[in-house]
Formats: structure tokens, C-alpha cells, sequence
């Protein structure tokens, strides 16, 4: 039996980190488990809220865009539906941003009592995130029926961009997490950053009213990318901006790696600061 | 193995100025605070950590720390409060980075720093068997397997599913000492665990731990319960302000410690203040005889001579010693003015005085203790609050039984009779 040997020294970067990160998948597992049977505990509708609040949310904009502001949906696709399919993916984003930004904090006596690779952490939170995206997913269902809609053969595509707006989100949420640890500053930041990106990503709209000389621009917000390809797949009746998903896709990309390098950075310090 | 070469780690403090510093006038006020939020401001734009406080120290909690492990050695650490004990088996259990030097560790480790670490309150017993041993490294086949074993030893099994918030304290650590206790790492590293639970449950884990050993694993240890120390331990590191002070065999390293507590002096003294009302300018702490001395057999009284000085009249007036343990829980409070009515009202006209009291033998356990003293006097005057005095320890001679748990050990006489 060859026996590893750990060596401790200021400043190493772990050569095993991502074999150690593997080790510990079943702590992954049963931390995003925790998290999950924690939720809803000791409320009274329990797993309903999930479900709630971007049903409430979709029928505010409906109503506000749709009806007030009198806004263009995607081609015949009933108003309502085009909200919500944007909606979904939104308010997975920014429930895991918010809740994965406080993760660190709140899990600070496992933080300087135990090791285990930090990364675990956040990225347990999206995924609990994701769980109530999936319960969330059956009012869309529930809504295709009333609405008599059946999607295309897009619909294939739905699952690579959930993948795409679970890297979306992990990204950013692993640099604001490790932020917050050091500077408790950002708690107050991210839902302020919430609340003005539903306005500026196309959650209430269809992202087909921004004028076309800004439309690639405009997709440089990670989520645009996401909401359009969500509604490409559902509603099918746009076609997809490809120039403007590969470019919010590279943003993601970007904000992935530059989130997975800052964490590591400052990860090893995170017992002394936290 | 464990190889630890030149250690040293250091922490950033901050300090508060005076109080007299720091409220002067308005103008000072606001400019401390537009210094302090430039400081901070600099601080994250260089990414630096922001320290609260008005001045910023840097703190050596180890300092330089080099010595070795064999595997299957069972290793005490032992020091004072802030001699660094914890900051090393937070370095060496990966939680935390060290600033300078290195360790070679030849195997995994486990750490056990706080019992009860992750538990969820809202989650049943079994389910945190699952997390926190998740948490501390456990593969969930693991835990399987060892479930039966783990509900057994923690005494659980009728409130497997129960939220774990219902369960008494006492309950909720013996469960989670359990699934601790049969984590099987190379290397364990365990952080003042022993000091909780009822009797029998801390002797279970005392064999566990000695088991634990015997298979061949190495465990570092860390407690203030010396007897457990030297019971299971065959190595000592002693610690003070950050360094090593000895490494070798336990007894010869315990007694160091023992040694080093009865270098002070058991004098506290002080030369009188004209300006306050009271001055305490002495308390010896000593035998019968009056000599002072810090280390006390079982049979021994402890004498404790207090001084002071009145500069002027004062009423109300109180002095009391307060006998800690160091855990900082109580064990005792007295006062001058318990049994006591010298004058009416407990008026002090000035002068020096001296007041006198023992402690009975035959009543505290063999540990070290850690009295402080405060006198009052009007309705709300406090003059000193808990102003340390020097320690003093109760050695094992003569204790009726080494190990017997509980910080007083007085000797209560029993009756039996044959009543049937």
C-alpha cells in the first residue's frame, strides 16, 4: 500500500486539488442534501415556495410589460409563457448567487473546525438552487398544458442550457462567496446586484425589443445568453442570435475560471478570516 | 509520521486605543474614524485583510515550532491558555495555512476540534450520523457499515428520529463523539474532548481513545486534563507563548508544566494608590504556616492573606476572591462580608487592614486553579473585578482516587445499613 504524503507549506498550490475535491464528492452530495431537507423545514407550504414566488413574480410582469407597457412577446407565444421561461432561468441565477454568496459565512464553525476543499460549499448551494429550479420547472409544464403549447424538437436542447446557467451562475458566486469572506462589504451588494439585474436582463421582455445595434452588447450579460436559449428551446419561435450566445457564453466562461482562480487564491486563508 | 520543520504562524490583531484616546473631542473622533476607513479602504485595494481596531499587530501564535511524530505515537499537547495548542492542530488538520515553515504528514488526517462540529439541529440523529460523518471524511458505505456500532456507543437508539434540537446536551454529544470515535484515519487529532459528558461516558471515551492507539494509528492530543494526558499519551510537546519548551517523554514534559506553573511567585503585590479609595497592596496564597506556596496536597488547607489600604471613609464595603478552574467556570465565590459583621453598614475608616481565609482541605481535586479577587464598595463602586491572582494547583498526593471526575472531590461520609 503506497501511502500519500501531504506536505503543508505557506503559498502551495495543492498538486492533488482536484483529485482531493474528487474524495470528497460524497460530502458534496450530502452537504447539497442538507441544505435541500433544511429548505422548507418547519414552514408551513413548504416545497410550495419554491414554486411561488416566480409564479407571483411572472404574473407582476405579465401584467406590467405585457399589459401595461404593451411590450412585443416572441412571435405567437402567449405573454405569460415567455415570462416564465425566462423566469426560471433568472431566478435560479439569483437564488444561487445570493444564496451561494453567504454560504461561506454561514457554514463558518464547519470553516474553522474541519478540512475539506472549500469549493464544496458554494457549489452545494447552486445546486440546492437547481433543485427548486426543477420543482419550479413543473409550473412551466402546468402552463404548456393551459396554454395548449407544444414545443419543437429545440426542446432537446433544454438541458445543455441548464448546464450553462448552473456555470453561470457558480462562477461569479464563487468570487462574490470568497469576497464575502474577507470583506463583509458584498452581503450588502449582491441584492442590490439581484434586484437590478432582473431589470436589465430580459426576464419581463423579450430580449427581440433591444434595438439590433446594441443586441450584441447587450448579450455580454451572462443571463441574457441563458434566457434567450431558454426560450429558443420552449418557445422555438425566434430564431436563436448565436454571435450573441457564444459571447455571453465566453463572459461565463471567463467569470468561471476567474471565480474557481480568485477562490483558490484566497481559500486558504479562509479559517483565519472567517 | 509527522514531520513538523520551523513552524511559525501569525495572526493580525487590532487594537483599540484607550478609551481616554479616544473620545477626547469631536475633532479627534471623526478624524480617528476617516483614518481608520482610509486604512481599510488601502487595505482591500491592495487585497489585504481589514483588521477592526485603531492600531494593527501582528501576532506570532507559533513561533519557529519543530518536532517529530512516529507512527502509532500518541502525542499530548500541552501549554497554557494561548500557548498555541489549537493554532497547531488547526495548521496540521489543513484547516489553516501556516506563514512560515513546513509539515510532512505521512497519511491522512482526521480532526476532532470541536465535538458536535456540523450537526444540524433541524435534522434527525441519523441523518447527522450521515452528515457529519460526511464531514469529517467518512465514505457513506463506511458509515453503513459502522452505523450500528456508532448508535450503540453513543447510547441513541430510540431517538434515531428525533430532530437532533430535542435532544439534551448530553445526548447530542455522546452522539457526536461517537461517530468521531470510530473514524479511522491515520491520523487523529483530537482538541479537548474529554471534558464532556457524564462519568462513564468520558471513561468510554478515554478506552476508545487508548484503543484507537493501540491499532497502530497516531493521535495528537490536546487537553488541560493532565491525568488523562498521562494516562494515554507516551509522547509530550509543551507549549508556551508560541514555542516549544520541551518535547520528550510525557511524564518528564507533564511535570515540566507542573513545574513552570510554580515559578511565579504565589505573591500578588502592589504599592498603595493615595488617589483611590482602596488599594489592594498584597494577597499571599499559602499553607498554615503562612509561607506562601502554590502547589497544595488533597490534605492541605489553602491560606489566602489579604492586604489593603483605605485612603478614606468608605461604606458598603466588600472584597471577595472568586476560586476558577481553567475552563474559567466557577468553582466558588467568597467574601469578607459573608459571615462577617465588623461594623455596622461595613464601614472602613482609613488604614491598612489584612483579612484572612482558607480553603478547607480535603475539598477541591487534584487540578490547577485560577482565583481572582474584587472589591467594591457604596451601592455600584467596583475598584478591581477580577483581578487575576497567581495559580495555584492541587497535586494528586493523597487524592483519594487520580482520575476520580468533578473539580471538588470532598469525601462524603456514606451510610449503609441492611434494611431488609
Amino acid at each position: 500500500m503506497t501511502k500519500k504524503i501531504w506536505i503543508l507549506e505557506p503559498g502551495r498550490t495543492e498538486r492533488n486539488y482536484w483529485s482531493d475535491l474528487w474524495d470528497y464528492r460524497e460530502l458534496f452530495q450530502v452537504l447539497a442534501w442538507r441544505d435541500v431537507s433544511v429548505r422548507y423545514k418547519q414552514t408551513v407550504i413548504g416545497l410550495l415556495w419554491a414554486v411561488l414566488r416566480p409564479f407571483l413574480t411572472m404574473i407582476v410582469f405579465t401584467v406590467v410589460f405585457g399589459r401595461i407597457a404593451n411590450l412585443p412577446s416572441d412571435g405567437a407565444a402567449p405573454y405569460a409563457l415567455m415570462v416564465f421561461s425566462g423566469m426560471l432561468p433568472w431566478t435560479f441565477f439569483s437564488t444561487a448567487l445570493a444564496d451561494a454568496s453567504n454560504s461561506l459565512v454561514g457554514n463558518a464553525n464547519l470553516i474553522s473546525k474541519v478540512y475539506f476543499p472549500r469549493l464544496i460549499v458554494p457549489t452545494a448551494t447552486v445546486v440546492v438552487a437547481l433543485v427548486d429550479f426543477l420543482i419550479s420547472f413543473s409550473i412551466l409544464l402546468g402552463m404548456m398544458v393551459w396554454y395548449h403549447w407544444l414545443p419543437g424538437w429545440q426542446i432537446l436542447f433544454l438541458p445543455l442550457f441548464i448546464v450553462v446557467a448552473f456555470l453561470a451562475s457558480l462562477g461569479p458566486s464563487l468570487w462574490i462567496t470568497a469576497l464575502n469572506v474577507k470583506y463583509r462589504d458584498f452581503r450588502y451588494v449582491i441584492p442590490f446586484l439581484v434586484q437590478f439585474g432582473l431589470y436589465i436582463s430580459p426576464v419581463g421582455f423579450s430580449s427581440g425589443v433591444i434595438p439590433e445595434k446594441w443586441r450584441f452588447w447587450y448579450s455580454l450579460n451572462p443571463v441574457v445568453g441563458v434566457i434567450d436559449g431558454f426560450r429558443w428551446c420552449i418557445l422555438g419561435e425566434r430564431e436563436m442570435y448565436w454571435p450573441g450566445f457564444l459571447a455571453s457564453f465566453g463572459v461565463t466562461a471567463f467569470f468561471l475560471w476567474f471565480g474557481i482562480r480568485e477562490f483558490r487564491k484566497m481559500e486558504r486563508h479562509f479559517a483565519d478570516l472567517i | 509520521m509527522i514531520s513538523v520543520e520551523h513552524l511559525s504562524k501569525s495572526y493580525l490583531v487590532g487594537h483599540q486605543l484607550a478609551r481616554e484616546q479616544r473620545y477626547t473631542a469631536m475633532r479627534d473622533v471623526i478624524g480617528l474614524q476617516i483614518k481608520n476607513f482610509c486604512r481599510k479602504a488601502y487595505d482591500m485595494a491592495r487585497g489585504r485583510q481589514i483588521v477592526q481596531g485603531d492600531e494593527v499587530e501582528e501576532f506570532w501564535a507559533l513561533d519557529d515550532v519543530s518536532f517529530e511524530v512516529k507512527p502509532g505515537e500518541v502525542v499530548g499537547i500541552i501549554g497554557n491558555n494561548g500557548a498555541g495548542k489549537s493554532t497547531l492542530l488547526k495548521v496540521l488538520s489543513r484547516i489553516t495555512e501556516p506563514t512560515r515553515g513546513r509539515v510532512q504528514l505521512g497519511g491522512r488526517v482526521a480532526s476532532l476540534l470541536e465535538v458536535g462540529t456540523g450537526f444540524h439541529p433541524e435534522l434527525t440523529g441519523r441523518e447527522n450520523v450521515f452528515l457529519n460523518g460526511a464531514i469529517l471524511g467518512m465514505t457513506r458505505v463506511e458509515i453503513k457499515r459502522k452505523f450500528d456500532e456508532i448508535v450503540q456507543f453513543a447510547e441513541v437508539e430510540k431517538f434515531l428520529d428525533t430532530p437532533v434540537k430535542r435532544y439534551s446536551s448530553g445526548m447530542y454529544v455522546r452522539l457526536a463523539f461517537a461517530v468521531a470515535a470510530h473514524l479511522e484515519p491515520e491520523i487523529l487529532v483530537v482538541d479537548e474532548v474529554l471534558a464532556v459528558g457524564d462519568i462513564g461516558f468520558q471513561k468510554k471515551c478515554l478506552n476508545k481513545l487508548s484503543e484507537v492507539s493501540g491499532e497502530g494509528r497516531t493521535v495528537l492530543l490536546v487537553s488541560h486534563n493532565l491525568t488523562a494526558i498521562r494516562r494515554l499519551c507516551t509522547k509530550g510537546v509543551l507549549l508556551q507563548h508560541g514555542r516549544v519548551r520541551k518535547v520528550g517523554d510525557i511524564e518528564s514534559v507533564a511535570d515540566a508544566y507542573i513545574d513552570d506553573g510554580e515559578e511565579s511567585l504565589p505573591v500578588f503585590s502592589q504599592p498603595n494608590d493615595k488617589e483611590k479609595g482602596v488599594t489592594l497592596t498584597s494577597v499571599v496564597v499559602g499553607g498554615d504556616e503562612g509561607t506562601a506556596k502554590n502547589t497544595f496536597g488533597y490534605n492541605e488547607r489553602i491560606h489566602f492573606s489579604i492586604e489593603y489600604e483605605v485612603n478614606f471613609p468608605v461604606r458598603q464595603f466588600q472584597v471577595w476572591v472568586g476560586i476558577r478552574t481553567v475552563e474559567e467556570s466557577w468553582v466558588f465565590n467568597t467574601a469578607d462580608n459573608d459571615t462577617e459583621e465588623s461594623e455596622p453598614d461595613y464601614r472602613r475608616i482609613p488604614g491598612k487592614y489584612r483579612a484572612e481565609f482558607s480553603v478547607a482541605e480535603r475539598f477541591l481535586n487534584a487540578g490547577r486553579y485560577y482565583p481572582v479577587i474584587g472589591i467594591s464598595h457604596g451601592p455600584s463602586r467596583t475598584i478591581y473585578d477580577r483581578v487575576e491572582l497567581p495559580t495555584f494547583a492541587i497535586s494528586e498526593v493523597d487524592v483519594p482516587e487520580i482520575g476520580r471526575p468533578g473539580v471538588v472531590a470532598p469525601l462524603i461520609p456514606w451510610k449503609t445499613y441492611l434494611s431488609d
